[in-house]
C-alpha cells in the first residue's frame, strides 16, 4: 500500500488532471456533486453522499447523438463528438461503484451503447472507504462493504493520510503514473482499523439488515397486485428527484430539438415517475401516479432480478430516502411488502 | 408539540367518528422523525398520524384531486398553508364544500437538510424542548438551536394567523411577520454581473426533476408547457446554459401574482436552490409597483397583474437599465 499526505492531494489531482477528465465530488453552492477539477474547485472528499451519484460520469443527463442539419432540399448529418477523453473519477463510495456493475448489465451486456462503452473503458475509477455512514445507507442489505470500496483503486482517509492500494490493471497503471506523489505504507494497520470501526458502525445501522428475502421473481403477480401500493404511492409527486439522483436508475428518452437550421437529436435521462414516460400514440401504459410509482419499486426488486440473476438493481445508498421531496422511498416500499410473508 | 398532536388526532377521530367527514389528510410516521409523509387517514390507520417539527409539506395542493372524491375530507393546514389553501380556491381549483379545515398550531419546522450541513450526520430521531432540537444520531446525542436548522419558510414566516378555517387547534401565537426581502435587496445590489454569476451558480445545479413545479400548489395546470413534446421546450435535462434559466423563468412569470410564497419550491429542491429569492422579487416588484398584494390572504382580491386600474405603472416608467 502507499501514502500521501492529505495537504499534497492538490498537486496529485493537478497532475491527473494533465493527462485526463478528472472528477472529484466538488462543493458549489452549497452541494457536493462530481464535477470536472479545475484549480479553483473546493474538493469535499469527507461528503459521505453527492447530491447525484456518481453515474453522471458514464451517462450524462444529457448526450448529443446526431445534427441534421437541413439547407433547401440538402441534409447534412454531424456526427457526434465521441467521448474518447481518458477520465479518472476520484471519491467513489462502494455503493456508487456498485451500481456501475448494475449499469453495465444494461449499457454493454442488454443493449451495447457506445458511448456508455467508450467511456467505461476510457475511465480509472479510484473509490473512497466511507468513515461516517449515515442512518439511511444499507450497502450491507446488497452484500457491498463500504470499509473495502474496490473499483480500480480503493483508498482511505486515516489521520491526515489516504491511504491508497490499486486493484485492477488500469489502478495498476494509474498508480505507475502517480507514484512518486506517495510514500509507501508497510504498515497496514490504520487502514485495518478503520475498517473495523466502519463494519461495526455498518452493523449498527437501522437499515442494514432490511430484509429482501420477499422480493423473488416468482412473486411477482402477487407483489404487483398488491393493494399497498395505494396508500405507499398516495403522497408521490411524480417528480424526477428519486430516479434523477440514484445511482442504478437507469432509463433514458431521446428527443430531437428543433434549432434553427435543423434538427439536434439528444438523448436524457427519463423518470418512470413522469406523466409522459414512454408515450406513444395511444397515450401512456401507465395512466396512473401508482402505476408508475410500482415501476420504479418493481423493477429494481423484482423486474430487474428477474432477468439478471437475482441481482437487484439497488445499491442501498440511500439517496432516495433522504431526498424524496415528500419522504417516500425504496425502504418504505420493502418494509410495507415485505411483511406480508 | 406533543400535546398539539394528541389534540390534532382526537379531532380527527370525533370528525371521523361523527361522520362529518370521511378521510382525513395528514402526515404519517416514518423511521426517523425526519422522515414522515403526507397521508391519508381513516379511523383503520389513524394511529399513524404525526404532527411533529418536521410536517413542513404543505397539504393543499392534494387537495386538488382528494376534493373531487365522494364525501367530505378534513385537512390540516399550518398558518402559511392557508394561503395556498385560498388561492386554490380563487382558481377554482379546489370544491370548498367537500372540504373541513382543521388549522393547526405552528412554532417553524425543521430542515433535515440545514440539520446535515450543521454537521449533524445519522439522524435517527428528533425532539423540541424549548428552544432546542436534540437530535438522536448513530453518532451519539447532538443539540442545536432550533432557529438555526429551520426551513427557509419558517424564518421569513408570514405570521402565525390562519386566513381560513372551520375550526382551529392550538394558539395563534401572536408575531410580527418576518423581513422577507433581506435577500431580494441584496441581490437587486449587485451588479448585472455579479447577479448573473450568482443565479449561474445556483441555476446549473438544477437536474430538472420538476419537484419544484409538481410540489408547487401555484402550478396546477393540468398538462404543463414543459410536458408537452409539441412545444419544443418540453426537456428532461437542460441542455445549455439558457435552458438551465428559461425553465425557471417561465414558471416564475406563470406563478408571478398566484405565488403564495409558501416556501414549497424551495423546500423539496433536491440541490438547495434558493427558488424563493425568484418568487420573491416578483412579489416584492409588484408591491413596489402595484402597492401591497398578499396571495392567498382572502379570496376575493384581484391580483395585480389580473386587474388594472388607471393608476398602474406603464411599461416606460420600469427602469430597466439597472435591472430593477
Ligand atoms: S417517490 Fe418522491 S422523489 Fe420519487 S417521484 Fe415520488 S415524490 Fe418524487
Ligand atoms: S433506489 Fe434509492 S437506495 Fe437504491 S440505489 Fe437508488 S437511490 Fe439508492
Ligand atoms: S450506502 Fe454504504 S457505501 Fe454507500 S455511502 Fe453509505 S456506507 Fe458508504
Ligand atoms: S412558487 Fe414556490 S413559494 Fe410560490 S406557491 Fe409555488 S411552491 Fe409556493
Ligand atoms: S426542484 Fe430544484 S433541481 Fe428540481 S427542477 Fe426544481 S430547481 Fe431544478
Amino acid at each position: 500500500m502507499m501514502k500521501i499526505s492529505l495537504k499534497n492531494l492538490p498537486e496529485l489531482y493537478s497532475f491527473i488532471a494533465k493527462k485526463n477528465d478528472l472528477y472529484l465530488p466538488i462543493f458549489k453552492a452549497g452541494q457536493v456533486d462530481f464535477a470536472k477539477w479545475d484549480k479553483d474547485a473546493i474538493v469535499d472528499l469527507n461528503k459521505l453522499k453527492t447530491t447525484k451519484s456518481a453515474k453522471d460520469v458514464f451517462f450524462p443527463q444529457s448526450q448529443d447523438l446526431v445534427r441534421f442539419e437541413v439547407d433547401g432540399k440538402k441534409i447534412s448529418i454531424d456526427e457526434p463528438i465521441m467521448p474518447t477523453n481518458k477520465q479518472v473519477i476520484f471519491g467513489v463510495k462502494a455503493c456508487d461503484n456498485r451500481s456501475f456493475e448494475l449499469l453495465d448489465m444494461a449499457f454493454v451486456e442488454d443493449y451495447p451503447d457506445t458511448f456508455y462503452e467508450m467511456r467505461r473503458a476510457n475511465t480509472t475509477i479510484v473509490t473512497l472507504a466511507c468513515a461516517k455512514p449515515d442512518e439511511a445507507c444499507f450497502c450491507k442489505a446488497y452484500g457491498i462493504d463500504a470499509a473495502d470500496p474496490k473499483g480500480d483503486v480503493s483508498t482511505w482517509i486515516v489521520d491526515g493520510y489516504l491511504h491508497w492500494m490499486p486493484n485492477t490493471d488500469k489502478g495498476i497503471e494509474l498508480t505507475t503514473e502517480v507514484k512518486d506523489f506517495f510514500e509507501l505504507d508497510m504498515d497496514n494497520s490504520a487502514v485495518e482499523n478503520q475498517q473495523s470501526e466502519i463494519r461495526a458502525i455498518i452493523d449498527r445501522l437501522p437499515y442494514s439488515n432490511i430484509d429482501l428475502s420477499k422480493f423473488t421473481p416468482d412473486k411477482l403477480l402477487e407483489l404487483f397486485n398488491s393493494p399497498k401500493w395505494k396508500a405507499l404511492s398516495e403522497a408521490c409527486l411524480g417528480c424526477g428527484t428519486c430516479t434523477f439522483v440514484c445511482p442504478t436508475c437507469q432509463c433514458y428518452d431521446v428527443k430531437d430539438f428543433k434549432t434553427k437550421t435543423g434538427v439536434q437529436r439528444f438523448k436524457c435521462w427519463d423518470s418512470c415517475m413522469f406523466a409522459d414516460f414512454t408515450k406513444c400514440a395511444h397515450g401512456n401504459t401507465r395512466p396512473s401516479q401508482m402505476q408508475r410509482y410500482r415501476q420504479r419499486f418493481m423493477h429494481k426488486l423484482v423486474y430487474f432480478p428477474s432477468n439478471h440473476d437475482g441481482v437487484y438493481s439497488c445499491v442501498g445508498c440511500g439517496r432516495c430516502v433522504q431526498k424524496c421531496p415528500q419522504m417516500l422511498n425504496i425502504v418504505k416500499v420493502i418494509k410495507t411488502l415485505g411483511e406480508d410473508k | 408539540m406533543q400535546e398539539i398532536m394528541k389534540q390534532a388526532k382526537l379531532k380527527a377521530e370525533e370528525l371521523l367518528t361523527k361522520g362529518v367527514v370521511n378521510r382525513v389528510i395528514g402526515w404519517t410516521e416514518g423511521d426517523f422523525s425526519y422522515d414522515c409523509s403526507p397521508a391519508t387517514f381513516t379511523l383503520d390507520n389513524l394511529d399513524k398520524f404525526v404532527y411533529t417539527e418536521f410536517c413542513g409539506a404543505n397539504l393543499s395542493k392534494y387537495l386538488i384531486e382528494e376534493s373531487k372524491k365522494e364525501g367530505k375530507i378534513l385537512v390540516f393546514l399550518k398558518p402559511c398553508d392557508t394561503y395556498s389553501f385560498n388561492q386554490l380556491i380563487q382558481e377554482h381549483r379546489i370544491k370548498r364544500e367537500n372540504i373541513y379545515v382543521v388549522g393547526i398550531e405552528c412554532r417553524g419546522k425543521v430542515d433535515i437538510d440545514k440539520l446535515r450541513a450543521f454537521g449533524i450526520d445519522g439522524v435517527l430521531g428528533c425532539k423540541t424542548e424549548g428552544d432546542k432540537l436534540i437530535c438522536d444520531t448513530i453518532y451519539g446525542e447532538k443539540t442545536v438551536d432550533k432557529v438555526d436548522v429551520m426551513l427557509e419558510k419558517c424564518l421569513s414566516c408570514k405570521g402565525k394567523k390562519h386566513v381560513v378555517y372551520d375550526e382551529l387547534i392550538g394558539e395563534e401565537v401572536v408575531e410580527e411577520p418576518k423581513d422577507r426581502f433581506g435577500m431580494v435587496a441584496q441581490l437587486e445590489a449587485m451588479t448585472e454581473d455579479e447577479r448573473y454569476k450568482f443565479w449561474q451558480n445556483e441555476l446549473s445545479k438544477c437536474i430538472r426533476c420538476n419537484a419544484c413545479r409538481n410540489v408547487c400548489p401555484a402550478c396546477s395546470c393540468v398538462h404543463c408547457v414543459f410536458d408537452n413534446p409539441d412545444s419544443n421546450i418540453a426537456s428532461k435535462a437542460n441542455t445549455d446554459r439558457f435552458e438551465e434559466k428559461l425553465y425557471h423563468i417561465i414558471r416564475a412569470w406563470h406563478v408571478a401574482g398566484r405565488c403564495t410564497d409558501c416556501g414549497e419550491c424551495s423546500r423539496v429542491c433536491p440541490q438547495g436552490i434558493p427558488l424563493h429569492l425568484i418568487n420573491r422579487k416578483f412579489i416584492k416588484d409588484m408591491n413596489e409597483f402595484y402597492g401591497e398584494y398578499q396571495a392567498g390572504e382572502d379570496t376575493e382580491t384581484k391580483a395585480p397583474l389580473n386587474s388594472y386600474t388607471f393608476g398602474d405603472r406603464e411599461p416606460h416608467e420600469f427602469d430597466t437599465k439597472e435591472g430593477k
